[in-house]
């Protein structure tokens, strides 16, 4: 069993805290990713549950044992480093085997588990081979034999794949996943990136300054983020916010931004948007939420009409990415690419409200959640 | 117009049906060969042009680089490569410094093998060398290790470590007498304090067994200073990363140094090896100032005989022969450790 618990976890360096009273819960086998911007703590957090960091105060629970003070090597964990930390002077083989040597395992069992690990990660090749003669992506895949080859309970992954071009980075994410699934371990991810963290998480840990934002699924991270800066942080291109200043309409309520109209859906929690009546909100809408035409599916009570005048088109090819101005607001749209329009175009989309996010524009907390 | 060779290549397409291929029938590539000009004399010209320029332009880039050189170089040459050639040719005459010079053949030579002194000198400097160049690098890295951890005082100690090697070596000598006095020194007395009793305390530089001893401990803290200050900047540039690997794969202390500060430091130990070994033949004012070569021949090195040879003798091309010596000396073990780098 391998479920870890941080009560309370803190870090401080002399009168700097970087990890503030962090409460998680992390299940046995469970894919967890940590993710934030740089200096947001969470490579600190890895390294506490790593023993590579003291811990300033709380609780490290690895299954029910309390590991506070127990060395790294006792904590049954692996790590694969950001720049891999391969000993230079060892082959592949050694590199992987040493962890298995300084236990003292016997030659043939080190022998079998390098090779098995090595024939799962495609580098029986390159067992002879030293570091530096290897690529990128080889020495990255020799990080994790080294980490797999002593069957930890639980692998610590710092930014793992950060030094990777893009192509190769979306390769290795699938392949992570993929050892994740065969490893049958706790994995704990750190990364920047949030495509690494939608793609491979079971669950999400958003940090910021030190302090736990949200932690979800992916989905319901990207579907219903607590605060502006989770919104903001998951998706891309960002979620865009606007000032809009909601109104009683009926039986429900709109979101009115610059003259537009947008109506709220009946589903939003109108006991949660009532004290907000008449004042000014965040409405948040993603980018995707955005469309030329209504589709089809979408009830025509929760569209509007909402236009704007194009300040750049960025074609990607599968869509084109709209920058607008809008009420004096950067915002943007992804829009099919059959979408014709030229800069300083005003064009009229239509905005679907049935994701909509409204936030408290002083504290940035959701309104909705 | 001269047609160039023709070459036919069969192009299978790999996803293909056999039947695929027959129906579109075999796709034949001619690919001819066309001269690289029509008109090869213009062709020519213009390449010719081009290969002056390139001339020219490598004749000048050559001209400033040896402008750059060349203050550096005529020092070299003038301080350093004539007398070294000198030197050579010198160890070949006969020269008292005074009289006019003559040819002496192979006589300095022969009597290398005759001359107990030089024998005794080869020897020491040997002895020197083997003792006091892994010593010296032992209490080196041991030292960058202890002072690379953060302790109290550790820029203080790092600087008095670094003391000795800046120190004026004639007023280090005379303490470094002063405190191995045999009669009053300190470090008799508390060798006595320890136990020992007065006829078995050594002699330090008075005694012929343990004048070599003096010298080598000498050597090591008068140089293991500036030795540490080329391992801690090693061991700094050691990435912190493997220690934390490491760590996770469970080494310990000792593992952790055997296994990644040692190797790491590989190019810094080869290079402190070489120059230790280097200075350690060249070896001469610390004997000098603490034993003079004695007592009798026990800490008599090569350079102090050459001193002796040169200006207390002035036998110039007997002395310049023992350099000559000591010159392929130092270049055979150079060469060798150079060797056993390349081949790690």
């Amino acid at each position: 069993m391998a479920s870890i618990s941080l009560k309370k976890l803190n870090k401080t360096f002399g009168a700097l805290t970087v990890v503030h009273d962090i409460d998680l819960e992390i299940a046995d086998k469970e894919f967890i990713i940590l993710v934030g911007p740089s200096g947001c703590g969470k490579s600190t957090t890895l390294r506490m549950i790593a023993g590579l960091e003291e811990i300033s105060g709380g609780e490290l629970l690895i299954g029910t044992d309390l590991m506070n003070d127990v060395p790294s090597k006792d904590r049954d964990i692996a790590m694969v480093f950001q720049n891999y930390a391969l000993y230079p002077h060892m082959t592949v083989y050694k590199n992987m085997a040493f962890g298995l040597e300084l236990r003292r395992a016997p030659r043939d069992i080190i022998d079998a588990k390098v090779q098995e690990a090595a024939k799962i990660l495609d580098i029986t090749h390159l067992l002879n081979r030293k570091p530096k003669a290897l690529s990128g992506g080889q020495r990255q895949r020799v990080a994790l034999g080294r980490a797999m080859v002593r069957n930890p309970e639980v692998f610590l992954l710092d930014e793992p794949l950060s030094n990777l071009d893009a192509k190769l980075r979306g390769t290795m994410r699938a392949e992570i996943t993929k050892l994740h699934k065969r490893l049958d371990a706790t994995f704990i991810y750190v990364t920047h990136d949030q495509v690494e963290a939608m793609t491979m998480a079971d669950r999400i840990v958003v940090m910021k300054d030190g302090h736990i934002q949200q932690v979800d699924t992916p989905q319901n991270l990207y579907d219903r983020p607590v605060n502006m800066f989770v919104a903001g942080f998951i998706g891309a291109p960002q979620m865009n916010l606007l000032p809009a200043t909601i109104r009683r309409s009926g039986h429900g309520f709109t979101a009115q931004f610059d003259g537009r109209v947008l109506p709220l859906p009946h589903t939003f929690d109108v006991a949660r948007i009532a004290p907000y009546d008449g004042r000014e909100v965040m409405l948040g809408i993603r980018p995707e939420n955005f469309h030329e035409l209504a589709p089809g599916d979408i009830d025509p009570q929760n569209t509007a009409p909402f236009a704007a005048v194009v300040e750049l088109a960025e074609p990607m090819g599968s869509e084109i990415h709209l920058n607008l101005l809008a009420g004096g607001r950067q915002m943007v749209a992804r829009v099919s690419p059959r979408f014709k329009s030229k800069i300083g175009d005003a064009v009229t989309l239509t905005a679907d409200m049935t994701n909509a996010q409204l936030f408290d524009p002083e504290t940035e907390r959701s309104i909705l959640y | 117009m001269l047609m160039g060779p023709q070459v036919l290549i069969e192009v299978r397409l790999p996803n293909c049906s056999q039947a695929d291929i027959r129906q579109r029938g075999r796709m034949l590539v001619t690919i001819a060969h066309a001269t690289m000009s029509d008109n090869p004399v213009q062709a020519g010209r213009k390449k010719k042009l081009r290969v002056v320029s390139k001339r020219r332009r490598r004749v000048e880039n050559a001209l400033i680089a040896y402008s750059f050189i060349a203050p550096n170089f005529l020092g070299f040459a003038v301080f350093t490569l004539g007398p070294i050639l000198f030197a050579f040719a010198l160890a070949f005459m006969h020269w008292d410094g005074s009289n006019p010079i003559t040819f002496a053949g192979l006589d300095n030579f022969w009597r290398l093998f005759e001359d107990k002194a030089f024998i005794d000198a080869l020897w020491n400097t040997i002895v020197f060398t083997v003792v006091s160049v892994p010593a010296t690098l032992a209490c080196a890295l041991g030292l960058a290790i202890l002072l690379n951890q953060k302790i109290f005082g550790r820029d203080f100690f790092r600087t008095a470590m670094f003391f000795p090697y800046v120190a004026s070596l004639v007023a280090v000598a005379v303490v470094w007498n002063m405190i191995f006095n045999p009669e009053m020194g300190p470090v008799n007395m508390i060798l006595y304090t320890l136990g020992i009793a007065p006829e078995n305390l050594p002699g330090w530089a008075a005694d012929r067994h343990w004048a070599m001893v003096t010298v080598i401990l000498f050597g090591i803290w008068k140089s293991m200073g500036y030795y540490m200050v080329i391992y801690l900047a090693g061991l700094q540039g050691i990435n912190s990363e493997l220690y934390e690997a490491a760590g996770l794969d469970g080494a310990n202390a000792w593992q952790k140094f055997r296994h990644v500060t040692l190797p790491q430091l590989a190019p810094t130990t080869f290079f402190v090896t070489v120059m230790l070994t280097i200075q350690s033949f060249k070896v001469f004012d610390q004997v000098y100032m603490i034993t003079q070569g004695g007592p009798g021949t026990s800490t008599l090195v090569l350079v102090y005989h050459i001193y002796n040879e040169a200006f207390i003798s002035w036998d110039l091309g007997y002395s310049s022969m023992i350099s000559l010596v000591l010159f392929f000396l130092v270049l055979a073990v150079t060469v060798i450790q150079f060797r056993r780098q390349k081949e790690d």
